[in-house]
């Protein structure tokens, strides 16, 4: 048993938060958020320079080789500074079903201009009646002479818009929710019958719909094996939930701090409200909310590298339990020790209050994760009742 | 960042879990599995199994019968315990009064009293609360008048827990009552249960227990040699215990036990035909438990791990320990009572009968379990101390 983190671990974390306190204050970040495109290249040059864009990649493509607790610190930190750039995306999801699953071609041409900054990649995998259900796929790829060619429609697709590919899933056999006949497809973002249309998010990250009609793409563009694409989807969402989890116990740090410092400074009947008893409990409840996600997303970094797909699914989804509770509790009650002011456009709590909203669904809410884990594991649960 | 223990401490787990396998007797084992009250016998019968084995004072100093454990070893013991369900080492002697007089005790007063302690030969309790001090400890009442060498001890003390079966107890007297700090004046006794004066009344519980008591003093003579520290400084003692006393974990092995038993529960009722284990609704606030606590383990390892590496005894985070522990006894203890369901309401056999004396006792121990997020420190007590000593609020 060990929590230390090496010196290396250390050294990222802190040179990335004192970026993000010189650079992207509150201001900074509406600025960004106002922006045509809602991200800044500013930023993501910046983020490669620092070589955070490469964490978990292989070396011979440029990355560091890290572990999933060295992309967690930088989650950490990242939601500590509620930062809207495409990096979870990037790193956590769709960078991690090229690693999984791509072939060496393949990686060599996205992973080295990926970390670098230069190539960025989303993920059209949801669907309008999918739900939380991974393996529910109506999109279509149909074989046309040596390639495949697309049709259907992908929604609430994170940074599709920023992105110059797009892992697509579609299904090249069997029916909607057939947990095998699913297939993913690099597809380029410019390419004909691919439309995106992009939209703001309430967490003021950017998401598109995506439109994919006779979209041709050629047979390189298959990522990993036709027809059986699940375990590598369902692997790379564990892996992405660990890391938002990460990315939310972050955003939970921000949230007490600035929740507690609000206490100490607010002044009412002439003595700071942190001094009332009914606030002070409600405070403490909040650190211990965080104290315990914290624990879980720890779990869950340690257990998506290498755990064996069911004790994997068990940790992430129990983790996504906690964080999604403490999310919705911290956030709530954040808002609340904060009076009006929390409402307001004006602080970065009610920003937080948005984002913690939004990844306590995404991939899965309490419930969700709850029917997960307690069919102990099982890599299909919601909406494949037959 | 390596969440499992290391090869030395899963041998040293090993050592522990088989011994208890071996040494602890089935039929206490079975009666703490079912929830039963244990006599005295049946406490210090444990008791002095462990003291055989030298493993009934981890934390004491070597030179006294520790074991010289670090704080993994201690924990990960204290842990196998509850998951071997041993009835608990009572923690008056051991961990209450033994502590303040390594602390703060004369020679004399160590050797008279330390080895009784660990050979379970003296019974202690512990005298602090009284009618109008509970969370308010230092408001207390109870008198001692000093009369050449002796003190004179009158007043009450309240939920005095095993005072019907203790040889001494500990107490906290105010031996001044006129001095400016409410907490000055208190001094630190130990009084033998078997002075004139002395009456032991028993508060029977909602489910019937009789664990606590009132105990009255009515001009006790306690010679003056048994004073712990200095006359006045009581509160420096009784503060440096509270501290000690809190060092306690999160019942992580007692709740990982009790929960599988919950399972197994859950997955013999029946509820329209199928186990209940299977129904959404109750599944789901098993399953929020169940996370609940595998955080709390590993948020208790992230605190000894800390404690490990900075050297410094456990601060206010251990009060989150208590309050999430306690919070999780509670919630299985109710989802147990829920589990059974009707069955729940039986409780006691008037005429000779087959009863399932395991089902009549979930209930009472829903009942009796209502006292762990009061005692020692009430859980808003604890929120207190979080938000002071951690929050600086």
């Amino acid at each position: 048993m060990n929590f230390d983190l090496t010196e290396e671990q250390q050294l990222l974390a802190d040179s990335l938060k004192r970026y993000l306190s010189n650079e992207y204050s509150i201001d900074a970040r509406s600025k960004i958020v106002d922006s045509p495109t809602g991200w800044s290249e500013t930023v993501w040059a910046a983020f490669a320079e620092m070589g955070l864009l490469g964490v978990p990649f292989a070396e011979e493509h440029g990355g560091f080789g890290g572990t999933a607790v060295d992309v967690m610190l930088v989650m950490e930190a990242l939601g500590e500074g509620l930062v809207v750039e495409p990096y979870w995306v990037n790193v956590g999801l769709a960078g991690r079903l090229v690693a999984r699953g791509g072939s060496v071609a393949q990686q060599k041409r996205i992973l080295p201009s990926l970390i670098q900054g230069k190539h960025r990649l989303a993920f059209a995998h949801t669907e309008r009646s999918a739900r939380y259900d991974l393996g529910h796929v109506g999109t279509r790829a149909k074989r046309m002479g040596s390639g495949f060619t697309l049709n259907g429609e992908k929604r609430a697709v994170l940074h599709g818009g920023s992105a110059d590919t797009l892992i697509v899933s579609a299904r090249t056999s069997g029916t909607d929710t057939d947990p095998a006949g699913i297939s993913l497809f690099l597809v380029e973002r410019s390419a004909p019958g691919v439309t995106v249309k992009e939209y703001r998010t309430i967490d003021e990250l950017r998401a598109a719909d995506v439109w994919l009609t006779d979209a041709v793409v050629p047979a390189d563009a298959l990522l990993g094996d036709e027809d059986r694409a699940l375990p590598l989807i369902e692997d790379a969402a564990d892996y992405a939930t660990a890391m938002l989890c990460a990315e939310a116990v972050g955003a939970i740090r921000y949230a007490n701090e600035a929740t507690l410092e609000y206490l100490k400074t607010r002044r009412q009947f002439g003595v700071p409200i942190g001094s009332f008893q009914a606030l002070q409990h409600r405070m403490v409840d909040m650190v211990i909310s965080y104290e315990q996600a914290r624990s879980m997303a720890c779990l869950a970094c340690v257990k998506v590298d290498s755990a064996p797909p069911a004790e994997r699914r068990l940790a992430v989804s129990a983790a996504k339990i906690k964080v999604a509770d403490a999310c919705r509790h911290v956030s709530q009650e954040a808002v609340q020790l904060h009076g009006g002011m929390g409402m307001t456009e004006e602080l970065k709590i009610s920003h937080t209050f948005r984002r913690l909203t939004m990844i306590g669904q995404t991939f899965g809410d309490a419930e969700h994760h709850l029917e997960r884990f307690a069919a102990g594991g099982a890599g299909k649960v919601s909406g494949s009742k037959s | 960042m390596d969440l499992n223990y290391s090869p030395e401490e899963l041998t040293f787990r090993d050592e522990v879990r088989d011994w208890l396998r071996t040494n602890l007797p089935a039929d206490l084992r079975q009666k703490m599995e079912s929830y039963q009250e244990l006599s005295k016998d049946e406490l210090l019968r444990w008791h002095k199994i462990l003291a055989k084995k030298g493993w009934v004072a981890p934390d004491w100093p070597k030179e006294w019968g520790g074991t010289d454990w670090n704080v993994v070893q201690r924990y990960i013991f204290e842990e196998e315990c509850g998951f071997a369900a041993t009835p608990m080492v009572v923690p008056f002697g051991v961990r209450m009064c033994a502590p303040v007089l390594l602390q703060f005790g004369t020679e004399a007063q160590k050797k008279k009293f330390l080895p009784r302690i660990y050979q379970g030969e003296d019974f202690w309790c512990q005298g602090y609360s009284e009618p109008g001090s509970g969370s308010d400890l230092a408001s207390l009442k109870t008198r001692a008048v000093r009369q050449e060498a002796h003190y004179v001890v009158t007043g009450q003390k309240i939920w005095t827990t095993m005072a019907q079966h203790a040889d001494w107890i500990f107490c906290l007297v105010r031996t001044d009552g006129n001095t400016g700090k409410r907490q000055d004046g208190i001094s630190f006794l130990l009084i033998d249960m078997k002075t004139p004066g002395i009456s032991v009344r028993p508060i029977v519980l909602m489910d019937g227990s009789k664990e606590v008591n009132e105990v009255f003093f009515d001009e006790v003579r306690v010679p003056a040699e048994n004073l712990v520290y200095e006359e006045g400084k009581g509160w420096t003692v009784a503060k440096y215990l509270l501290g000690y006393e809190r060092m306690g974990t999160g019942r992580i092995g007692a709740s990982k036990r009790e929960l599988a038993k919950l399972k197994e529960l859950a997955g013999e009722q029946m509820k329209d035909g199928r186990p209940l284990m299977e129904d959404p609704r109750f599944r789901d606030r098993l399953t929020r438990v169940e996370v609940e606590l595998m955080a709390l383990e590993i948020t208790n390892l992230r605190f000894l791990d800390q404690m490990r590496r900075s050297g410094r005894p456990p601060g206010a985070d251990v009060s989150m320990l208590k309050i999430k522990g306690t919070e999780i006894q509670q919630a299985i203890t109710e989802l147990m009572m829920q589990a059974a369901g009707p069955l729940a309401q039986a409780f006691r056999p008037i005429d000779a009968m087959d009863f399932d004396h395991f089902t009549a006792r979930l209930a009472p121990r829903y009942c009796n379990l209502r006292k762990a997020t009061i005692y020692a420190g009430s859980n808003e007590i604890q929120r207190n101390i979080i938000a002071k000593a951690t929050l600086g609020l």
